[in-house]
């Protein structure tokens, strides 16, 4: 990364990993709690700090997310891009799911070329975490846990029954 | 040109010693490097570089083996640097000075080879809540490996070792104390001394995790009497890849040798090889040869300097670091020994250790965030981790002013 980029994000007004909306997940992160009705479940574990995300997802018949609600403790780029994940595939369909996964890890690769639709805003306020390789584990934590969950990696090519 | 003259200074003159130091010159992030995270790697004199280099470009030969100049050059140095090693921590004989690839290299050989042979069900491995994960699974493995049982001596909030808890457990069950000298999390100073007398008193062989306790003062293993002492060059200015075993020769020859291959035997035949004497018993293969020379001329520099001057100027930076800290809004310290070598852990509230990490990095701070390889003394103190600021000789008041600016701004952008 360069030198003038991050000088930059640390301004606090304009802070490229720690956006405003970023903040507020990780301050009061959504759907965070138990999920007695889960169907689905994986930890993700950070080795790099040992912090652990359980996700709990409740998928119905139809293959769609009813609900999706997590648990942890985490850094606020883990806590904030469960607390994300969990509001934006709550009512997709697995396929849909998997989709946005893709979409999001290419963005944290810098693969411009991805193509479908555009992430949703809160999505794309980390793609600050691009800058800071470090930390991309920490923003991928959920999403690992999600494919994890469904038995399907994003990298791979969806099936649905 | 280094910075020192040819004989120590005395103890009541500043430490001014950052020039010596390459990495230290530059700027991270536009800024001009704070390093604070010599507990997990310190950075290299010019004089360890340039042995490294001399050595790489001139001497460079396999040692013990070979007849020609350069062989005999890089045997002198590599074998020279045993003996400056031995004399900085006082081994009797440089037999008793087993090169290894670090802490952990050095630890796990006395668990499989001197710990394995003797152990079974029934007997007890002694450690504390403390260690680190070096000083700790290598003795889970040997209790999975006999059936003997890993006993853990507890700590109190100050993360200072309950010393009369340890005692009540050394009776005749406990085959091996293994206990870092200095707690790479949490800066305490163990009495090291007093717990060997005790140790010893009930013959109980004792092995020191150095790794943390080398870089701050004079180790004299001796004085200490152990017998066992365990710690790694790149923490004490050295190169990464290199570290040493002190061990009683009385116990390292009855020893079993910890791997096979060239230059730890004397004649191999498919019948039956003779091993080598020691140290070399202990050391199979081509060793870290640069990396080893690179820790003589450490040792050099930190002998230069003066290990009284070293252990002077950091617990001065330390009681200042402590109290400036400790004025910071949310900040929390982890780890307040009575006794406690340069090294800081701290929380924030409602921030987490990794974000104070990255926050400081863009500000050109660099510390350590996690863990810190001590999980169990995260677990004592209920938290996932902490950020940590360790010092060494080359860090200065400016470095703690830019620290605590640093950690203040990183605070306030989650307020």
């Amino acid at each position: 990364m360069s030198t003038s980029t991050k000088t930059a994000a640390a301004r606090q007004d304009d802070h490229e990993l720690y956006r405003s909306i970023v903040l507020e997940h990780a301050r009061s992160p959504h759907n965070f709690g138990p999920l007695p009705a889960a169907t689905h479940a994986a930890d993700g574990i950070n080795p790099l700090c040992g912090d652990k995300l359980a996700l709990r997802l409740q998928i119905d018949a139809g293959q769609r997310i009813k609900d999706a609600r997590f648990e942890g403790t985490g850094c606020a780029i883990s806590i904030a891009s469960a607390s994300i994940l969990t509001d934006e595939i709550r009512g997709l369909s697995l396929r849909e799911a998997h989709g946005v996964f893709d979409r999001f890890m290419a963005m944290l690769d810098g693969d411009t070329a991805a193509t479908g639709e555009p992430l949703p805003r809160a999505l794309r306020a980390l793609g600050g975490v691009r800058q800071y390789p470090s930390r991309v584990k920490c923003a991928t934590l959920a999403w690992h846990a999600m494919a994890s969950a469904t038995r399907e990696r994003g990298d791979k090519p969806v099936t649905t029954e | 040109m280094s910075s020192l003259p040819d004989t120590p200074l005395p103890a009541d003159i500043e430490l001014d010693v950052r020039r010596d130091f390459p990495a230290l010159q530059q700027e991270v992030n536009g800024q001009p490097l704070v390093y604070l995270d010599s507990a997990a790697s310190a950075q290299q004199p010019q004089s360890v570089i340039d042995a490294v280099s001399r050595y790489q470009s001139r001497d460079h030969s396999n040692v013990h083996r070979g007849v020609h100049t350069l062989s005999h050059r890089a045997t002198e140095a590599f074998e020279g640097a045993r003996d400056r090693i031995r004399a900085f921590i006082n081994a009797g004989s440089r037999s008793e000075i087993v090169l290894t690839k670090g802490t952990t290299e050095s630890i796990n050989l006395v668990a499989q080879s001197y710990v394995r042979p003797t152990i079974s069900k029934g007997d007890r491995i002694v450690i504390t809540h403390m260690e680190h994960h070096a000083n700790i699974v290598p003795w889970q493995l040997v209790c999975e490996q006999t059936g003997a049982e890993l006993v853990v001596a507890p700590i109190d909030e100050r993360g200072q070792l309950d010393t009369d808890a340890l005692f009540a457990l050394l009776d005749e069950r406990v085959k091996m104390l293994a206990i870092g000298h200095v707690s790479n999390a949490l800066g305490t100073i163990n009495p090291v001394v007093d717990i060997c007398r005790r140790a010893r008193s009930h013959g109980i062989p004792i092995l020191i995790d150095g790794a943390q306790g080398v870089p701050h003062g004079s180790v004299d293993v001796r004085a200490i009497d152990c017998d066992f002492y365990a710690f790694s060059g790149h923490k004490m200015f050295g190169p990464t890849g290199t570290g040493v075993l002190y061990g009683r020769e009385a116990l390292l020859d009855a020893m079993p040798p910890y791997q096979g291959g060239g230059d730890m035997i004397l004649e191999v035949r498919f019948d039956g090889t003779v091993y080598n004497e020691l140290p070399y018993k202990f050391e199979a293969g081509t060793p870290n040869i640069a990396g080893v020379i690179g820790l003589g001329a450490a040792i050099d520099y930190v002998e230069r300097v003066g290990t009284e001057r070293i252990a002077t100027h950091e617990t001065r930076l330390l009681d200042i670091l402590m109290s400036r800290l400790a004025e910071v809004d949310g900040v929390r310290l982890i780890g307040t020994a009575e006794k406690k070598a340069s090294v800081q852990s701290f929380v924030v509230d409602g921030v987490h250790p990794h974000d104070i990490g990255t926050l400081l990095d863009e500000q050109g701070v660099a510390v350590r965030t996690g863990h810190h390889c001590a999980m169990p003394v995260m677990q004592f103190f209920e938290i996932p981790g902490t950020a940590r600021a360790s010092l060494a000789l080359y860090n200065n008041e400016d470095d703690i002013d830019r620290f605590v600016s640093a950690l203040t701004r990183a605070i306030k952008l989650f307020r």
